[in-house]
């Protein structure tokens, strides 16, 4: 058994199996978890908001963002020796807490399901495919991501654990 | 130019915010106490201002089971309030409120669910009424919403709104002591423009 290793919010780390990388608590976040299978090096990324250009902030912290937190992800796992072609992801995450949250209000769309748009689109555009993903509905999720087999574990308050 | 920089507030600023939070708990306990009939202390808050990476573990550790309380504010302030309880407590709280035991082994009941949003409304409510007659702005929140989850995914939702601010959030820990001690917190996220106006309304 490896590592677990944990990925706080607006965080993100990589590592190479046997080790494991973990977030916990997803609410409206969503956890990318990518991996190349070959070399079994993966990351995840815990991200807060679907896109970095629309901040009036001048600095970016780059995980909070699904635009800079995937690529930075992607960068860091090529970086670590993983085959940029052979990349694949999986996604978890983008909840909608609170039953009225981001109902009436500008934003059209809850901030959860923005957030998973975002990085499905994101993803797209890196050409990386999204294997599975756990996204929506109300409630929490803590996710621990397996380079070794790309199991995606994914536990909830008083539901069975998922594995995608 | 906002007065305000989440990632680099001034002393005087904080000083003025945790003032504000202060009061704010002091008149939610007082309110607490009178919904209860009982006596309630509070304990001094404690005032952070907290990366997003540390909220979870500084809350009891990310998983904790809690119930968070979100109402939408409205106004001259416009963000939105949270308070937040462990678990353990609404299940000691909504008791004492009905009357009878809360089941632990059982999802909260309808009941306990419309006793808890009211517990939240009335706590929520003395908060930001103190802060609407300290600044002598108006103040309204929506119809509360209840979730009860892991602290981190409740969480999530208030930080997010931080997000858009920068990367730190502002957290008001209070520690409730009635016949067991009860933990709360509340989290409060005045847009950027909001922060101005409270300042500028008590002459900062």
């Amino acid at each position: 058994m490896g590592q677990m290793i944990k990925v706080g919010m607006a965080d993100l780390k990589i590592c190479k199996a046997p080790d494991a990388v973990t977030t916990l608590g997803l609410g409206s976040c969503v956890g990318i978890a990518i991996r190349d299978p070959q070399t079994k090096i993966g990351g995840l990324a815990h991200i807060m908001l679907p896109d970095s250009t629309q901040m009036r902030a001048q600095a970016v912290n780059i995980p909070k963002f699904a635009d800079t937190g995937a690529k930075e992800l992607v960068n860091q796992l090529v970086k670590a020796g993983a085959g940029r072609t052979r990349l694949v992801a999986k996604i978890a995450g983008g909840a909608q807490m609170f039953a009225f949250q981001g109902t009436g209000n500008n934003d059209m769309m809850a901030v959860g399901e923005r957030n998973a748009k975002a990085v499905r689109q994101v993803l797209a555009e890196l050409k990386i495919p999204i294997l599975a993903e756990d996204c929506g509905l109300n409630y929490g999720r803590t996710v621990e991501f397996f380079p070794e087999t790309g199991d995606y574990v994914i536990k909830a308050v008083g539901k069975p654990v998922k594995t995608i | 130019m906002a007065k305000i920089d989440l990632n680099n507030m001034e002393g005087v600023y904080f000083d003025v915010l945790r003032e504000i939070g202060n009061i704010g708990a002091g008149n939610a306990t007082t309110a607490l106490a009178t919904m209860l009939g009982t006596k309630v202390d509070m304990h001094v808050p404690k005032v952070d201002l907290m990366e997003f990476k540390e909220i979870g573990e500084e809350m009891g550790g990310e998983e904790t089971l809690m119930a968070g309380i979100y109402q939408q504010i409205k106004g001259d302030i416009t963000g939105s309030i949270m308070f937040l309880l462990e678990e353990k407590s609404a299940r000691v709280l909504v008791s004492k409120l009905m009357g009878m035991e809360s089941n632990p082994e059982e999802p909260f009941s309808e009941m306990e669910v419309s006793a808890l949003q009211e517990i939240g409304n009335i706590i929520t409510g003395s908060y930001l009424s103190s802060l609407s007659s300290l600044t002598n702005l108006t103040i309204d929140a929506t119809v509360p919403s209840l979730c009860i989850d892991m602290c981190e995914a409740i969480l999530s939702v208030p930080a997010i709104e931080f997000a858009e601010l920068g990367d730190k959030m502002l957290l008001i820990k209070t520690e409730f002591t009635d016949d067991v001690k009860l933990e709360g917190y509340f989290v409060l996220v005045p847009d950027l423009d909001s922060y101005d106006k409270i300042l500028t309304s008590i002459g900062m």
